[in-house]
């Protein structure tokens, strides 16, 4: 049914439909929203569920690790420092190849503090063994959640699932979604079924010490499996779209890349202000388009290489930097070239957004002015050049 | 794919950490050996094995190397040797 939601409401309302028997969570802007619903619905015996308050998300993160170690489909939602207090726990989660979903808020990393989005949290743990999609709308975010568990929970896969949505543009922003009944889901999600458990009758121990005779193998064991939720993926969003009437790529999404000689590649909720100023561009004859990365990781190479291969000009535009280097989608799709032969003249590198700075049409409309056939590396849009005369001496 | 994650109870003694040790290993001589047992009870490992005098030994495939049963012998039966060294 399609229901007018706040971002947040929305997340709420597909996981209560994935029926976790265990939530963890501690509130941070701009994710508090999220697990305050879910936790009223406990509260209120709409949800069957162990709802877990906790002093720090290093906590939550621990609790929903022993909640799906012991069997349980869990749910734990976080943002930026708070994603950070987790990292060492949600390392484990992945290399215990335990199924969880979790929401990252998008938000800025501190110092200095704020509460705004950009793309920094996530990215910076995008070598923690976790998958990692990236929702554009909230009826994306929502779908996502219900996909996620999907993948993370089945046999072959075994890894746990980041959905990552933009915090307040998604989080706190309000649009139409089609949220789907109970029964839907209950027939496209089908209850979790642990390969191993925790279980006093059959006790195992998991997160055993594995010396450098047993290590490499586990790392090795994810690596091959992710490259196995490239393949899986495709094929889940098919069931999701006969199930659900929507259909997704998953993976990328190219927007009227055909005949296109400049095309942005982008991640999360930007992707639809690029789309706005795509259309206006072809109206006035320019042949512009956008490829938006859903899933970051694992990272869908080749899918990319085919959909870049004949464009002369490509912009990445990062809403995350690694600080002294190069900008983490742009190195990674400029990596995805090298050697090949077919592939962008040009492959340029924008950060926008950082902190919550608003990226606007005008903002697009420049990245695609500054695509030339020079090419620029972590070229910062919207930047005001009065505020770093600061002195301190 | 999976690589090694879960262990079932009673399996530590499929980790052969004594391969972790560095230098020097025991040696039990078993000639002035009075069976005092001090070396069994010190050894942080739960290698040592034995009963009557000069029967005491240690099994390698989980020794460290840290000398404790060495230190402790009280007639110096045990002496600690170079890894490379064949006995």
């Amino acid at each position: 049914m399609k229901e007018f939601l706040e971002g947040s409401r929305a997340i709420a309302e597909i996981v209560k439909r994935c029926r976790p028997g265990v939530i963890s969570a501690y509130p941070i802007t701009p994710q508090t929203h999220i697990v305050e619903d879910l936790a009223q619905f406990v509260a209120d015996g709409e949800l069957k569920c162990e709802f877990v308050n906790v002093e720090s998300e290093h906590s939550a993160a621990s609790v929903v690790l022993g909640g799906v170690a012991a069997g349980v489909r869990s749910y734990t939602a976080t943002s930026s420092q708070g994603l950070f207090y987790m990292m060492e726990v949600l390392f484990n989660i992945a290399g215990m190849r335990l199924p969880l979903v979790l929401t990252c808020a998008n938000r800025a990393i501190s110092a200095p503090i704020n509460i705004w989005n950009d793309q920094q949290d996530s990215i910076s743990l995008r070598d923690s063994g976790w998958v990692q999609m990236y929702a554009e709308d909230i009826q994306e975010a929502s779908d996502f959640h219900m996909l996620a568990y999907k993948l993370s929970e089945d046999a072959s896969i075994m890894l746990p699932v980041m959905v990552c949505m933009d915090g307040f543009i998604l989080t706190h922003g309000i649009e139409t979604v089609d949220m789907p009944r109970q029964e839907e889901v209950d027939k496209f999600l089908t209850p979790y079924r642990p390969l191993y458990k925790l279980d006093t009758a059959d006790p195992v121990s998991m997160g055993i010490l594995a010396d450098p005779d047993y290590y490499m193998e586990t790392r090795f064991a994810i690596q091959e499996t992710m490259k196995k939720v490239l393949d899986k993926i495709p094929a889940l969003t098919q069931d999701f779209s006969k199930a659900f009437g929507r259909t997704y790529n998953g993976l990328v999404e190219g927007y009227r890349i055909d005949d296109a000689e400049k095309v942005i590649v982008a991640l999360g909720s930007v992707c639809g202000t690029v789309k706005e100023v795509v259309d206006e561009l072809r109206l006035k004859g320019k042949k512009v388009g956008l490829l938006k990365i859903t899933t970051f990781r694992p990272f869908p190479a080749q899918k990319i290489q085919e959909a870049l291969k004949d464009i002369p000009k490509v912009a990445v535009l990062d809403r995350a930097l690694s600080l002294g280097s190069y900008a983490p989608v742009a190195a990674e799709v400029k990596a995805a070239f090298f050697g090949k032969k077919k592939g962008p003249k040009v492959i340029s590198s924008f950060i926008a957004g950082l902190g919550g700075r608003d990226i606007t049409k005008d903002s697009i409309r420049e990245i695609f002015g500054l695509l030339t056939a020079k090419e620029v590396s972590c070229e910062f849009i919207d930047l005001k050049p009065e505020l770093l005369k600061e002195k301190y001496e | 794919m999976f690589g090694p994650l879960i262990s079932k109870p009673g399996s530590s003694r499929n980790n052969k950490t004594g391969s972790w040790r560095t230098e020097t290993k025991p040696k039990f001589l078993q000639k002035n050996c009075i069976g005092c047992k001090m070396c069994l009870l010190i050894c942080p490992e739960g290698c040592i094995t034995g009963a009557e005098k000069n029967t005491y030994a240690c099994d390698y495939l989980y020794c460290k190397g840290c000398g404790g049963c060495a230190a402790i012998c009280p007639k110096a039966d045990i002496v600690m040797i170079k890894e490379e060294s064949k006995d």
